[in-house]
């Protein structure tokens, strides 16, 4: 794995060294029980808050609104059926977009089995959110909009702010996984006016299994998890230390290091693009050309499939993913792609390269050498001519 | 989910990739499950598959069962090529992960419709000839 050229950063990161280390103490010297009373414990409840305040920063939130959670999935299912149960009595509609996470989607899916109505807000060709669309779907029976802060597949940076300022002229509470973004991107829960989001410490250099959810002072939110009297009462649980430890240290380093890494990672990411579209014929850049992460190159590759590219780039040392059907568990093509637009059969060459800290022009040049003729193979085995 | 080290094999090294100008069966099949696409091109002498050849446009399993089973039907009768099913490509393979079974029924339905479109193609020559034979 030395040689590993790894290009999926949007599915997950390394662990940043000096997280680890931070971590480490917390596991078997430092390994008290916060809830408990003696110096060991305290010594936990104290990282524990310590933690807390750095993810608050990053956020501009205050620490008593950060909630710890087992990663981003559980945050999303706190959020949303928390906003959910609690508001039972205001009403029954949630509104999200149709290019959300499955942690968001599959949560609204459920929901809609349980007696509330879930509208699904489409997106343009480039992923945006129809506004248009989002203002007319507002009803006196919504009580959540849950509205990702950027799309995981393609990158696209949804116009959080303004939807902010829709969802507070109707009165309702707005709720965005900013899992793909925080870390990556300046997220001011006060200057977006947010009521929940949610972020993942996988997703930043930070261990995997840790992730917070930010609930604005004042929310009316149940909780999903009933148990012991932990997180101010709003996440039963102990706490993992080690990992809360991790996450408050890697929102440190994110203050510090966010904007030179991203300007690093962009360039990167604009020399990909560029000396992709000179080399290989035929293809089309997903996702807004602006709007979009730093790190993220989603392309279709016309006539072929893609599984069997990333089969290639995996044998040439090379990680990436695809939002094919046949890399999909269901079989269907990316919801995402769908939702833009994208027909199914150039959903099926869909590539997508998520990069990062580690990455370096060698990379990329390591990419630009081998893509073409791994496209060129397939493309000669591919019964829609162009071989 | 992880190939084998066949499938993988036949992956990276398809045998019989390509066309046949002038086929004597062609069969156009598409995976109802992913939306894939496969065509097989067939030449028969004296009811032996001579030659093949296919494209494919799948994921890795499918590029791979096609693969094989070019490489199953090559020099055999049309009866022996018929009996050939999705399960012998697989096990030929040492297995594909369940999600991946389905891929392999596009090779078994590739093989079978080039050899319906042979027959076809010959019912009707045969025909052709028989008429002849009459006006003569
Ligand atoms: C946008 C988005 N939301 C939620 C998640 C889930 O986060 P986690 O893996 O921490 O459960 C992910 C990543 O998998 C993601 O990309
Ligand atoms: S052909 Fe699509 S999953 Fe195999």
């Amino acid at each position: 794995m030395d040689n590993l050229i790894y290009l999926d950063h949007g599915s997950t990161t390394p662990t940043d060294q000096r997280v680890v280390e931070a971590m480490l103490p917390y596991f078997n010297k430092l390994y008290g029980n916060p809830s408990s009373i003696y110096s060991l414990a305290r010594e936990s409840k104290r990282a524990k808050e310590d933690a807390r305040e750095e993810v608050a920063k990053l956020l501009n939130a205050k620490a008593e609104e950060i909630v710890f959670t087992s990663g981003g999935t559980e945050a999303d299912n706190s959020a949303i059926k928390g906003i959910a149960f609690a508001n039972k009595a205001k009403g029954n509609h949630i509104i999200t977009s149709r290019i959300e996470h499955h942690a968001v989607l599959n949560t609204c899916k459920w929901l809609s089995g349980q007696g509330f109505t879930v509208s699904y807000i489409g997106v343009d060709k480039y992923g945006v959110l129809d506004l248009d669309e989002l203002k007319g779907a507002i009803t006196d029976k919504t009580i959540l909009i849950t509205i990702m802060h950027a799309n995981n597949e393609v990158g696209v940076i949804e116009p959080l702010a303004e939807i902010a300022r829709i969802a507070k002229d109707s009165g309702v509470c707005l709720h965005t996984d900013a899992v793909q973004t925080v870390g990556k991107i300046p997220v001011d829960v006060n200057v977006l006016g947010i009521d929940l989001l949610v972020l993942s410490g996988h997703k930043f250099y930070g261990p995997k299994g840790v992730g917070a959810l930010y609930i604005r002072k004042g929310t009316k939110i149940a909780s999903l998890l009933h148990g012991g009297y932990h997180e101010g009462n709003r996440r039963a649980g102990t706490e993992n230390i080690p990992g809360i430890v991790g996450l408050g240290k890697v929102c440190k380093i994110a203050m510090e290091e966010r904007e030179e890494d991203e300007k690093r990672v962009k360039a990167l990411r604009d020399d990909l693009e560029e000396r992709i579209a000179k080399k290989i014929d035929d293809i089309i850049v997903n996702g807004h050309p602006e709007m979009r992460l730093a790190g993220t190159l989603n392309i279709c590759v016309k006539y072929i499939e893609g599984e069997s590219m990333l089969l290639c780039l995996d044998h040439e040392g090379i990680a990436a993913s695809s939002g094919s059907a046949c890399t999909s568990a269901s079989l269907e093509p990316s919801h995402v792609l769908t939702a833009m637009g994208i027909p199914a059969e150039l959903a099926h060459g869909s590539l997508r390269f998520t990069l990062g800290r580690s990455n370096t022009k060698e990379d990329i040049d390591k990419v630009i050498e081998v893509l073409p003729p791994i496209v060129s193979k397939l493309r000669k085995m591919s019964p829609f001519g162009k071989g | 989910m992880e190939y084998s080290e066949k499938v993988m094999e036949h992956f990276m090294n398809p045998r019989n990739v390509g066309e046949i100008k002038d086929a004597d069966g062609v069969g156009e099949v598409g995976n109802p499950v992913c939306g894939d696409l496969m065509t097989m091109y067939i030449r028969v002498k004296d009811d032996v598959i001579t030659d093949i050849k296919f494209k494919t446009f799948g994921c890795g399993a499918a590029i791979a069962t096609s693969s094989m089973v070019t490489e199953l039907v090559k020099d055999k009768t049309i009866k022996e090529a018929l009996s050939i099913t999705n399960k012998d490509v697989v096990d030929e393979l040492d297995g594909l992960p369940p999600i991946k079974m389905h891929c392999s029924l596009l090779a078994e339905e590739g093989i079978k419709a080039a050899i319906e479109d042979y027959r076809k193609r010959k019912d009707k020559k045969d025909s052709r000839n028989q008429r002849f034979e009459i006006e003569n």
